[in-house]
């Protein structure tokens, strides 16, 4: 297990020092001089380079990245042009709000597919099987922006029921998942991401659970006398290694690829953030958020490897 | 050497057990296709996508740019704008016909290119193997190592807005996994009988690696990109949405979703509209390619 957990650990190193070298590049392939735009206009050549050296731009790109690289490892990500604060304070403050909704959306996917994933594998071709393939082809193709757009249409234009944007009155330090009052700012945007994981999760646990109920052991278990309920956790817990290791992906999903739902739903998150940065050209927030968003990715990919591992031990052996 | 069915190397039977009626692979897949009624309808629900995309000048009944503050946010279902029209009072149908030129010219030319690009680095990986291999594949994982809408919005942003952008960035973002399917593909048939045949008989690398290995390597790629083209017009209207792609005047679907945002409590069915034309044409595009996946018996 240790053995396993460590060399997994050090394969995570390269695809680290990888997204950082990515992170680096976007900042490169910008069009336009940075240079070009701080000075005023009449500076001449030497003003250009003076402030070009000042900021390490005339150093070749390796050691520019290695600079830039020790920078983001003490935690300076640089300024946000646009807010004019710390880029990691603005993620890390954003980052808490994405990963709250992108963990109940997750979540509440994760319920309804295996109630429904099960119930589809035990009936195939019955009425529940034919709303999880067709949810399923809907959830991946659906434009979770467009979703949201309806979703705000029918519940806050129409019923009238649920706010449409932002968190109300409170800000992302007081705000309680707890409090109705709070909540149900969230509610919409949980429920426009947990649409396309739910099709996918559904899929997933249709297709592992019905796999399994076709293995030999559960007619041995249904031959000594089992309960049918107790042939399904067999079936679901051989089934699970599968779903989660779907789970942690759709959840890297969320996480990364809500700036669509959160830019509709004005939601205080990294999307958002993102977004923030794309209008205002905000190069550094861009760097910064989505560097914070890729390693959150790299590390989750990480604990969903070993958190199946420790589910089932076939897998360390491979 | 050269009649090997293309499928001989990818989970399909040998051609031997089939039966003596057979009509070749092509002839086997029509015959499962054409009782497949979904996709039967599906593609031609695409083909009259792709038709009334071509000949939008022709049968759109309006400029799809020309704004009359008259007309603004018409209802649907009232003469002469049928759809009804947007916040600046151009006809919706027009500009949903026209707006399909580009999203769908954003779903199919960046899956071709990124099928040319990370298939070619794909077929070279699996075929060299070694280091070749290593290098070009750990290069991939790194981009895997990003959500997709992440990576698309990392690129896109850095870049600006733009065709062009938009265009660079998913095929980009797209390359990584055709390179990964095409490796796998191309390395099951280096370990063939028939490739160490052509090898033992002295045939050069390039005539193995065009006659031998691309044409088995052929039919799992195409399949699987044509799962990324619905991926890819999804991904695309998303950042037009995000103003990462075309530029104002020009229709396109998901750029009037986000311009149309404002009048959702004037109109709420015509803002929804160009949604629902994304979404048609990518539950169309899913179906499809599964279809073609289950007739040409390819495993994703």
């Amino acid at each position: 297990m240790w053995l396993y957990a460590l060399r997994r650990l050090l394969m995570t190193i390269p695809i680290l020092i990888g997204v950082t070298i990515i992170c680096f590049i976007l900042i490169k392939i910008a069009p336009g001089d940075p240079i070009k735009a701080l000075l005023p206009p009449g500076a001449t050549e030497a003003d250009a380079a003076r402030l070009r050296a000042m900021y390490g731009l005339d150093q070749p790109l390796p050691l520019q990245y290695l600079i830039w690289l020790g920078h983001v490892l003490t935690g300076n990500l640089g300024m946000a042009i646009s807010t004019n604060r710390p880029v990691l304070s603005e993620v890390t403050r954003a980052f808490g709000n994405t990963i709250a909704i992108a963990f109940i959306a997750v979540c509440l996917s994760f319920v309804l597919s295996l109630v429904m994933g099960v119930i589809a594998a035990y009936r195939m071709g019955g009425l529940v099987d034919r709303i999880v393939t067709a949810l399923a082809v809907f959830g991946i193709s659906v434009p979770t922006f467009w979703l949201a757009v309806v979703f705000v249409i029918i519940f806050a234009v129409n019923l009238r029921m649920l706010p449409a944007t932002g968190m109300g009155d409170s800000d992302s330090g007081s705000f309680n998942y707890f409090r109705w009052d709070d909540f149900k700012f969230a509610l919409l945007p949980i429920l426009a991401l947990t649409l396309t994981p739910l099709g996918i999760m559904m899929r997933t646990t249709r297709s592992a659970v019905a796999e399994i109920l076709n293995q030999d052991f559960i007619q041995t278990i249904r031959a000594k006398g089992m309960s049918e309920f107790q042939v399904t956790v067999h079936a679901v817990r051989n089934a699970m290694p599968q779903i989660v290791a779907m789970l942690g992906l759709q959840l890297g999903y969320l996480v990364g690829g809500s700036v669509l739902v959160e830019t509709v739903f004005s939601w205080p998150g990294t999307g958002y953030l993102l977004n923030m940065a794309i209008m205002a050209r905000d190069l550094p927030l861009l760097q910064g958020t989505i560097l914070v968003l890729a390693l959150a990715f790299v590390m989750l990919n990480l604990v969903v490897d070993l958190l199946q591992s420790l589910i089932d031990p076939r897998i360390k052996r491979s | 050497m050269s009649d090997i069915p293309a499928n001989l190397a990818i989970d399909a039977p040998p051609a031997q057990t089939r039966p003596a009626k057979s009509r070749g692979y092509w002839g086997g897949v029509w015959q499962r296709l054409r009782y497949d009624h979904v996709t039967l309808f599906c593609l031609a629900l695409i083909l009259l996508i792709v038709l009334s995309a071509i000949f939008a000048p022709w049968i759109a009944p309006f400029d799809p740019n020309k704004s009359s503050i008259i007309h603004r946010l018409k209802p649907i279902g009232v003469a002469p704008y049928w759809l009804g029209t947007d916040e600046q009072g151009r006809d919706m149908l027009s500009r949903i016909l026209w707006g399909g030129r580009t999203s769908l010219a954003m779903g199919i030319v960046p899956v071709a290119i990124a099928t040319l690009i990370g298939g070619a680095f794909g077929i070279v990986a699996g075929y060299y193997g070694g280091w070749v291999n290593m290098v070009i594949m750990r290069t991939m994982d790194v981009f895997f190592a990003f959500p997709s809408v992440l990576l698309a919005v990392a690129i896109s942003g850095s870049l600006g807005g733009g065709t062009t952008n938009q265009l660079i960035t998913l095929a980009i973002v797209l390359i990584p996994p055709l390179c990964r399917v095409a490796e796998t593909a191309t390395s099951q048939v280096r370990s063939m009988d028939f490739v160490d045949a052509a090898r033992a008989t002295g045939a050069p690398t390039p005539v193995i690696l065009f006659k031998h290995v691309l044409i088995n390597v052929v039919s799992p790629v195409l399949v699987y990109a044509s799962t990324l083209v619905s991926a890819a017009i999804l991904l695309a209207s998303g950042l037009s949405f995000l103003g990462l792609g075309v530029s104002p005047p020009t229709p396109d679907w998901g750029l009037m979703l986000s311009t149309l945002r404002q009048s959702i409590y004037v109109q709420p069915l015509v803002c929804a509209l160009p949604g629902v034309a994304i979404l048609i044409t990518s539950i169309a595009f899913n179906l499809v390619s599964d279809g073609l996946r289950q007739a040409m018996d390819v495993k994703a």
